[in-house]
């Protein structure tokens, strides 16, 4: 059986905090730059916060993870290669990284610490996996969301890493790490600057029979009526009218999260190492609620017993949860 | 982000107007005590609020007749009670059931998920919401209780009614 490691988010020191007392194996994290893809204002962590929540999670047993996910621009690297130095220096337990250049500088100046594959490379077949492993010693890829189970077994067999899935949270998957949605409108690179649809660029504006609209940069991309759930601002997860569907549709996906909580035992099974929860985003409310939940279910299937699993709908995007890709590939 | 809280604004029935200066007489020096209290316990707040500290903060908590203007800059710190109709323009406003946005203060609830559901809402200043709601989040401990605290066993009976009562009817205005 796979170890089955919970890995969770943490946005601030207190996230951190309550994901380490609420039973994370490891949590990951990131600086309060482009160096990590939740460059949310207010969010993150300094060097000082980091090495002070380094050391309470060490206490507890728990590991430190720390995401330099994005890809630097060309020729500007340095702001990359010093959160690594800084990482290195206060004790992270291994980088998540998606960009070639970032793992190779980190794999020729610390060796020593472990390098995982960030979902945002989007490698999804045994060839790129093995490509990074060779090439940069990574020890375990985090995969992207649209493979189903069977997949994943037969990858499994074929790499010689440890494999990560996301097992609930956001589903924002646009060939993960290559949208180019939000840079469209907004001049903000996801993968490079660190943050999709920028609270800057994003407004929201009731109307007078209660239904509420949002806009990113001055385009209107979903309009949610007074009864209906609503999601989170992404141009991916918006409404929209086109002359053959004059009423307005999802082009591309629904407000939705991803929650694998009843494929733990048959991901278990297929030799996933390590189930991640995303959102950095939320608050430590979140952050307790599901890890205590995944905690539990993991520890009972561990142990044999069937998992008693929280409902966790309240929690999600739109208050509608998916299996995704892992369930089947019909799911667009 | 815009809230569907469900209910009318105050301002707009008959006879608001009166009752609303009075409730904001009655309870600023309260406000000005208790925002005084919570920068000195929490300072890096003020960090993490970054640009935003002199963001004007309209918080509504549509069940009470007045509205909350939080400017949190260290120097000049303002959280005062107005009526609705003169509160400030512009900045962010954050409006919801009084118990709910007490709850997100302590991350007691999810702010994403009260937005999801339509019970919170936001509009105006995006950014300076996010800034504010992070801040709060990095703060260990309960506002709520610590607030209840100053006044005493008093306050901490008010603020465990209030629960009560929010636990019985989450949907519903709680201080009609
Ligand atoms: S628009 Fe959607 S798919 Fe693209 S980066 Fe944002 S969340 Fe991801």
């Amino acid at each position: 059986m796979s170890l089955a490691e919970l890995i969770c988010p943490a946005g601030t020191p207190a996230a951190l905090r309550t994901a380490v007392d609420a039973g994370a194996d490891a949590v990951y994290c990131g600086f309060q730059d482009a160096t990590n893809a939740r460059n949310f204002p207010g969010l993150n962590f300094t060097p000082e916060e980091l090495a002070a929540s380094v050391a309470y999670a060490h206490d507890k047993g728990a590991k430190v993870l720390l995401a330099l996910n994005t890809y630097p621009p060309a020729g500007k690297v340095d702001l990359w290669r010093q959160a690594a130095d800084t990482g290195a220096r206060l004790g992270v337990d291994a980088f998540i990284v998606a960009d070639m250049g970032v793992a190779d500088y980190i794999a020729r100046t610390h060796p020593g610490i472990r390098l995982h594959l960030s979902v945002q490379a989007a490698a999804s077949s045994p060839e790129a996996i093995r490509y990074y492993c060779e090439n940069f010693g990574v020890r375990r890829v985090v995969l992207p969301r649209i493979l189903t189970i069977p997949e994943i077994r037969q990858i499994r067999r074929e790499i010689p890493c440890e494999i990560e899935t996301f097992i609930f949270g956001n589903h924002g998957l646009m060939v993960e790490g290559r949208c180019s949605l939000t840079n469209y409108l907004t001049g903000q690179s996801t993968n490079m600057d660190g943050v999709c649809s920028p609270a800057s660029d994003v407004a929201y504006a009731r109307h007078e029979d209660g239904s509420m609209s949002s806009q990113l940069a001055g385009f209107t991309i979903d309009c949610f009526g007074p009864a209906e759930k609503a999601g989170y601002p992404t141009i991916c997860k918006g409404r929209y009218t086109a002359p053959h569907r004059p009423e307005g549709y999802y082009a591309f996906e629904e407000p939705v999260s991803l929650n694998l909580s009843r494929l733990l035992p048959e991901l278990i099974e297929a030799g996933v190492h390590a189930f991640k929860i995303e959102g950095r985003q939320r608050s430590k409310s979140y952050v307790r609620g599901v890890v205590t939940a995944f905690r539990r279910a993991v520890d009972d299937i561990r142990a044999g017993r069937p998992a008693n699993m929280a409902d966790l709908v309240a929690l999600t995007e739109g208050q509608k949860q998916t299996q995704g890709a892992f369930e089947t590939k019909k799911w667009r | 982000m815009s809230l569907s809280a469900h209910s009318a604004p105050h301002a707009t029935r008959p006879g608001t107007a009166v009752v609303s200066r009075l409730a904001c007489t009655l309870v600023q020096p309260l406000l000005s005590r208790v925002v005084r209290r919570i920068a000195d316990r929490h300072p890096s707040l003020f960090a993490r609020l970054g640009p935003h500290q002199t963001t004007d903060f309209l918080i509504d908590p549509v069940e009470l007749p007045f509205a909350l203007h939080l400017r949190p800059d260290p120097q000049a710190l303002v959280f005062r009670a107005v009526p609705r109709d003169a509160a400030p323009r512009g900045g962010a406003v954050i409006r919801g059931r009084f118990m709910l946005l007490l709850e997100l203060i302590d991350s007691e609830e999810d702010g994403d998920a009260a937005f999801f559901s339509r019970d919170l809402e936001v509009s105006g200043d995006t950014e300076a919401v996010v800034r504010l709601r992070n801040a709060l989040d990095d703060i260990d401990g309960s506002i709520a209780e610590e607030t209840a605290a100053m006044f005493g066993p008093p306050g901490r009976a008010i603020l465990a009614r209030l629960r009560r009562a929010y636990d019985a009817h989450p949907k519903e205005s709680t201080a009609r």
